[in-house]
């Protein structure tokens, strides 16, 4: 752990890891134990983002594609699996309430509503979990690969890469919205009820499905640091800061930025399974713009430098949306229009920064007085 | 001294290179060549072309027309980080270093080990690296500010930190641009000795204002202006051509 | 054909190409404000959607205070509401150049976020006034109906007025562009910067009389858009995305590139419409412009500046 994490990190994932697999779980019911496993898939993009935005400055309005790939290919695994459970369904069964006849069974829900009589090529891979789950894993990074190769290595700049990634969340989310037989439409892909028989949706596999949830999210900090500790991630921030001397220094500084945003892509995408798993269910509305650019400001309030950070901020800007939407939601917009300028012209450094100039320093007076 | 006009056996050969922006020739059909452990001044007025002949070697700009051949290998087309890899080092006119940094990690990352991805994030800074940082330390008088972050630095010293993290590469020519702009006179000494020191086992272009430093390091030298060469030759000859004279105003 | 006659036919064509022209005349209109402002400041406004919003409400505004005391003036009601429009909007723009966007100049990423904060905190003052459904706004009676070009070929007036207004518009802008003092001091702080500042220039006034500039324009299109487009508070949402394309593929600092970039793109998405479905031609149109930015990222007219 010392190797991984220098000096005043060791303890802030000490805390983390206090945080969600000791104080969470006891101090929490299931219900709000699940929102937090929520909150926590967002980290997962927000801690990318921290790789992506924060060291290599190359701002992505894009990772609700990334988020959504890995969340729609969690989704497209586990009602294929119910649907199947369907097949052998009577009208009598039905009457019960335990399953639903369709026209062709064995096939989701709004395929049948769309007439549809065969699955679509593309969800081929999805009835195997194995390969679902290499997908989660690779398709994001890939995707991001293919978007990005075309755009470092003409040079695109900043604020016009900024543009195409939203044009991409866009584009994704239209075109799934458009589509509701082949990917769920504007209802998106919901009912899912097991994963390898295993019933997701029982009190029990919602705290399961948390402490998964949350270990995974220490690993990703864990990953994030050693590629931040690395000659790597040395080599994406000089190019945030002097891409001409990296440039001078023999650097292809396109396949550095390039691994920057695959590496938020990678992140993003199990970030989007894992919400499947956690909510029961995906939509289009967590793949399009307004999702995309909440995600940064995750980042953002967190300390867009901080990985740390990243998951406060995450925990913080959702759990304050839950609250507030419910209680003041006129208040709500306004809170966040006021958020995303005030973390630019005030608090850039966030969360991390607030810590480090005001709470840090009066620890360590305790920390020293206490000798 | 060596005659310069062949380009057999030389580290870099410029042929009728050219290249103009909207129209204007800002280097015109300009042809010279660089031999092996030569250490060759380029002076000349401002607006003569000498950046721009620097950008175009180290592959920042395109040329219209010429070629570019370094080692015998043909430059064109070639991306700067490629260049960079076959052995040729860049210094700018103002000081480029990485100012986030501590001395001794900018120059670690110019270490030439680990410059694609894999290798970047697989590196480690093992003894070799650590014993060629403080090797090269201590040649640009560095070596006791090595864990002192780079944006601390001085003017001057931040050259020699520019220029060290040029010479780590190990390169076969070094490309100098204005290197003691902004120093003292002090610092302006100890740069020459520098520079003597380090043309051991490579070539060295310095592109120069100074005529005291040029003096003071130069052997064979290359006169610019407007895009094309003036003149070529000892210091002392090319100070006495009616034509440097005349361009100069009568600078000595 | 399609099972209809070629007559059918070519009207079809003319209709949608005639749909095809308001859209042309909708990016138009967005796209100038925008494409004023990110040539000059490099900024994208991502509340410029919302400057157009508010410019609608505007309207609406106008138009219940001239129905109250002006009746017999309904007819004119819209020109004074374009120039409330534009003058509100312009000063708003202005306000927020001064509170926010001035600070961020050396970082246009952030003024990304920035102003998306902004167009947040706009669309819900208008809802917390307004209310969230959409408002009527009414048309003055010769806007009403529709020209017979032919049998089969019909016109509506008020579409003919949006594109009039655009063409209008767009002639206004390129000729302050070009003459008037404003818009030199725009090309020279375009051009270069510094050199413009120690010429005398007051960049910073430049910079904000650009962006008031740019919203006001944004304002005047809110105004002609009530006319084709439901009022109401994420009214702006709908075409931002495609306003930022246009003005990203026509090429910063280029008011021509604006305009073939629109024509091009409402052309390639209303000729899509007509063979496949609406979010398919959105898609594909979308796919072709990132696909083309990706091969020429600097976008169709870049201004060519010398290193």
């Amino acid at each position: 752990m010392n190797k991984i994490f220098h000096g005043d990190a060791k303890y802030h994932f000490l805390v983390i890891a206090v945080l969600l697999l000791i104080i969470f779980p006891v101090g929490l019911d299931v219900f709000r134990l699940n929102l937090v496993g929520k909150y926590l898939t967002y980290a997962f993009v927000a801690i990318g983002l921290v790789i992506c935005w924060g060291a290599g400055g190359i701002l992505s309005l894009g990772q609700g594609v990334f988020f959504g790939v890995g969340g729609y290919l969690m989704a497209m695994n586990l009602k294929l699996e119910a649907a199947k459970a369907d097949i052998g369904c009577t009208r009598a069964l039905q009457e019960t309430g335990s399953c639903i006849v369709q026209s062709t069974p064995g096939i989701p829900d709004f395929m049948d509503w769309a007439s549809m009589t065969e699955i679509p090529m593309f969800w081929g891979f999805s009835h195997s979990l194995f390969l679902t789950i290499v997908m989660i894993l690779t398709v994001p990074a890939i995707l991001a690969f293919i978007l990005g190769i075309a755009m470092f290595r003409r040079r695109v700049g900043g604020v016009y890469f900024a543009i195409i990634t939203q044009a991409m969340a866009a584009l994704l989310s239209i075109l799934i919205i458009g589509n509701a037989g082949y990917i769920g439409g504007f209802n998106g892909i919901t009912d899912l009820r097991t994963l390898k028989g295993w019933d997701i949706r029982t009190d029990d596999a919602k705290v399961l499905i948390y402490f998964v949830t949350a270990v995974l999210l220490l690993i990703g900090l864990i990953i994030a640091q050693i590629v931040l500790n690395s000659k790597l991630g040395r080599v994406i921030v000089a190019v945030r800061g002097q891409e001409d001397r990296v440039r001078f220094s023999g650097y292809s500084v396109a396949n550095f930025k390039l691994a920057a945003f695959c590496f938020g892509a990678f992140m993003a995408g199990i970030g989007g399974a894992l919400f499947t798993m956690n909510v029961g269910f995906i939509h289009a509305n967590f793949v399009g713009i307004v999702p995309s650019i909440e995600m940064v400001i995750f980042c953002a309030v967190g300390g867009r430098f901080s990985i740390f950070g990243a998951v406060y901020g995450a925990l913080v800007v959702n759990a304050a949306k839950t609250v507030f939407s419910e209680a003041y939601p006129e208040l709500w917009l306004f809170a966040m229009g006021l958020i995303f300028v005030g973390v630019v012209l005030a608090f850039q450094d966030g969360l991390a920064g607030f810590y480090k100039q005001s709470i840090a320093p009066r620890l360590k007076q305790m920390w020293s007085s206490a000798d | 001294m060596q005659n310069n006009s062949s380009s057999q056996g030389s580290v870099l050969s410029v042929e009728n290179l050219t290249v103009s922006f909207d129209g204007y020739k800002v280097v015109d059909d300009l042809s010279f060549s660089i031999a092996e452990n030569e250490l060759r001044v380029i002076i000349g007025p401002n607006g003569a072309g000498k950046t721009t002949v620097l950008d175009l070697i180290s592959g920042r700009t395109r040329p219209t027309a010429g070629i570019i051949k370094f080692r015998g290998e043909d430059l064109k087309n070639k991306a700067e980080h490629e260049i960079v890899q076959l052995g040729l080092g860049r210094k700018f006119q103002t000081p480029s270093i990485f100012e986030d940094l501590t001395v001794f990690e900018n120059l670690e990352i110019s270490f030439p080990r680990g410059r694609d991805v894999f290798g970047a994030f697989f590196f480690k800074r093992d003894s070799e690296v650590e014993d060629r940082v403080n090797e090269v330390a201590k040649v640009i008088y560095l070596d006791d500010l090595l864990s002192h972050s780079a944006a601390a630095l001085s003017h001057g010293q931040k050259q020699w930190l520019e220029i060290g993290m040029l010479l780590i590469q190990d390169p076969a020519l070094m490309m100098l641009d204005e290197p003691v702009a902004g120093m003292t006179l002090n610092e302006r000494k100890q740069t020459a000795e520098l520079l003597n020191q380090i043309i051991e086992g490579r070539s060295v272009v310095v592109i120069e204002h100074d005529m005291n430093f040029v003096r003071e390091i130069a052997r064979w030298v290359t006169v610019m202006h407007q895009g094309k060469v003036l003149s070529e030759g000892l210091m002392g000859d090319v100070q006495k051509d009616p034509q440097v004279i005349e361009v100069y105003l009568g600078h000595s | 054909m399609f099972g209809y006659t070629f007559g059918e036919l070519g009207s079809i064509f003319a209709m949608q190409g005639f749909a095809g022209l308001i859209l042309f005349s909708v990016f138009l209109l967005m796209g100038l404000g925008l494409a004023i402002i990110f040539g000059q400041l490099g900024v994208i406004n991502m509340a410029h959607g919302e400057f157009m919003m508010i410019g609608m409400y505007i309207t609406y505004i106008m138009q219940l205070l001239f129905l109250h005391f002006l009746p017999d003036l309904m007819g004119i009601y819209f020109f004074f509401a374009m120039a409330v429009a534009f003058i509100f909007t312009a000063i708003l723009g202005g306000c927020v150049e001064w509170l926010i966007i001035r600070h961020l100049y050396r970082r246009p990423l952030d003024t990304l976020l920035a102003t998306w904060g902004i167009s947040l905190i706009l669309q819900q003052s208008i809802r917390v006034v307004f209310g969230t459904r959409e408002v009527g706004v009414v048309k003055p009676d010769w806007m009403m109906g529709s020209i017979s070009l032919t049998d089969m070929i019909d016109i509506q007036i008020y579409g003919l007025v949006v594109m009039v207004i655009t063409i209008i518009l767009t002639i206004f802008v390129m000729f302050a562009m070009l003459r008037s003092l404003w818009g030199k001091h725009v090309r020279a702080v375009v051009q270069n910067r510094e050199m413009a500042g120690a010429v005398g220039i007051n960049t910073a006034r430049t910079d904000r009389m650009t962006f008031a500039i740019g919203c006001g324009i944004a304002g005047i299109a809110g105004s002609a858009f009530t006319m084709i487009s439901s009022t109401a508070p994420d009214a702006g949402q709908h075409y931002i995305v495609d306003t930022f394309l246009v003005v990203v593929f026509g090429g910063a600092g280029s008011l021509l590139g604006t305009v073939v970039s629109a024509f091009t793109i409402s052309q390639l998405q209303s000729t899509l419409e007509f063979f496949i479905t609406g979010s398919m031609a959105k898609v594909w149109t979308l796919l072709v412009v990132i696909g083309i930015l990706m091969v020429r990222p600097q976008g169709l007219f870049a201004l060519k500046i010398r290193r």
